[in-house]
């Protein structure tokens, strides 16, 4: 992680009707993008990598499945595994846990945006996509009070409106975007 | 809340100075939620009160290594791996008059039960024995009972079916009120036992061991620590089985296993050391 920039890292939570959304945010980000990005998508158990090829296809930037005790590279999107929750550890390694659902999730966006935030403190931009449950609201209100950034995506542009709705009604999230406009804050904050 | 990291690993070095639990070597993250629920739970809102707390409230701090320690599973849990021991490693089973096997940290039992199963199926039940072991009581006692809640029993037949089960899954459990019971007779030869891999010593030699997805849990220090321990409790040719995020790969033990499915994680000790 390079201590000059003001972020370090972005973590995104995602659920109904992620694909789409994720898959258009991704897709503009050059390769040589330099933050590194963190993806709960909530996700079916057995299909172990499917989700990682389809996304690897549509973006430019290295993209893979976070592995147990890999250390976060600026530049590269990771995606959480099925069944287990994503967690970051103090020397910005990933871990991994097998405990119960929260809010029927596993991963659990909360989980990895309170720990992302523990870490990362004010350098955390945390983001909320389209989705059916209130996974993350809890999270969003970890990375404010952190002083991190926090954004949701228009509801009424999700497919899926009531998990960044649930994200917002919490009063910690600072800006409201349409994927486009969540597209081209990444860009910015890339500079940063 | 909030834990700061100093008061955290002072409050971790208080319990292993007064109680010789060393929870240092877990991952953080993990241990760092589970004491926030602690905390959350019990209504203690400062780090340090808690570390005061526990230091002179035994009940309290057996409380708290339950709390620290509990993990779930499920029957058949990852279908792909029970179906890769059926076709990798029970043929080979097969071959010891008497099979010893080990499930480290089997939590509430599930992963036990459906081992059972599946030796069951394949004519190897009567001549095992399977030592199931946790550092949680509480999960233990519940794995030993082999009486769980009927909500999650379409995961299980669904798993059980999709893991190569060769019987309607129904014959294995009595449903009552809202609870299924496991047949006695798959308990016959589990023995079930207390064990606490970062500091118990080996205590019997296996054909197969099989600890998942409690790995994740530990530091790479303690990792090895235990990947050690594992190979000293195999004879030569015993497999290994791990979760399927999990692997040897970062361990010094790695060039002593062979990798008979890498998808499954499940590994065979060699028998010499090249």
């Amino acid at each position: 992680m390079n201590p000059k920039r003001k972020y370090g890292a972005i973590v995104i939570g995602v659920s109904a009707g992620g694909l789409n959304a994720v898959s258009f945010i991704l897709k503009k980000l050059p390769a040589d993008f330099q933050l590194p990005i963190i993806i709960i998508q909530h996700r079916n158990t057995d299909q172990r990598e499917l989700l990682e090829d389809i996304l690897q296809e549509k973006c430019k930037m290295k993209l893979k499945q976070a592995d147990e005790k890999e250390k976060i590279k600026d530049g590269v999107i990771y995606i959480a595994p099925p069944d287990y929750h994503l967690l970051i550890e103090n020397d910005f390694t990933f871990s991994l846990s097998s405990d119960a659902r929260v809010k029927y999730s596993r991963p659990s966006i909360d989980l990895l945006f309170e720990s992302a935030s523990y870490v990362y403190r004010e350098r955390l931009v945390g983001i909320i996509l389209t989705g059916a449950n209130n996974d993350g609201s809890d999270g969003i209100i970890r990375i404010s009070k952190y002083g991190g950034e926090t954004v949701a995506q228009n509801p009424e542009e999700a497919e899926f409106p009531f998990m960044p709705k649930a994200a917002i009604e919490t009063g910690c999230v600072k800006h409201i975007f349409s994927l486009a406009d969540i597209q081209k804050y990444l860009l910015k904050i890339n500079q940063m | 809340m909030d834990i700061e990291n100093k008061e955290f690993k002072k409050l971790l070095e208080t319990i292993h100075f007064i109680y010789g639990y060393d929870f240092t070597d877990y991952s953080e993250a993990s241990l760092r939620r589970r004491i926030e629920h602690f905390m959350t739970h019990k209504k203690i809102d400062d780090l340090t009160l808690l570390g005061r707390m526990l230091a002179k409230d035994e009940q309290l701090f057996a409380e708290f290594v339950l709390e620290m320690s509990v993990t779930v599973t499920s029957m058949f849990r990852d279908p792909s791996f029970y179906k890769s021991i059926r076709e990798h490693v029970v043929h080979r089973l097969a071959t010891y008059p008497f099979i010893k096997i080990w499930i480290a940290g089997c939590a509430t039992g599930q992963e036990v039960y459906s081992l059972a199963i599946l030796l069951e199926e394949e004519g190897l039940l009567n001549r095992s024995v399977i030592y199931a072991t946790d550092i949680n009581q509480n999960s233990l006692q519940i794995a030993k009972e082999g009486v769980y809640s009927i909500d999650n029993l379409k995961e299980y037949t669904l798993n059980y079916q999709k893991s190569g089960g060769t019987k309607s899954f129904s014959e294995y459990y009595k449903a009552k009120y809202n609870h299924v019971m496991f047949d006695k007779s798959l308990k016959q030869n589990i023995v079930f036992s207390p064990h606490n891999l970062s500091v118990d010593q080996s205590f019997n030699e296996f054909q197969l061991i099989i600890c998942r997805n409690v790995l994740i849990y530990f530091k790479q220090a303690l990792q090895n620590k235990v990947f050690d321990l594992f190979y000293d409790s195999l004879c030569p040719f015993g497999f290994l089985g791990l979760g399927n995020k999990e692997s040897l790969l970062f361990s010094d033990k790695k060039k002593h296993f062979d990798e008979i499915d890498k998808k499954e994680k499940i590994f065979m000790k060699k028998k010499y050391i090249s």
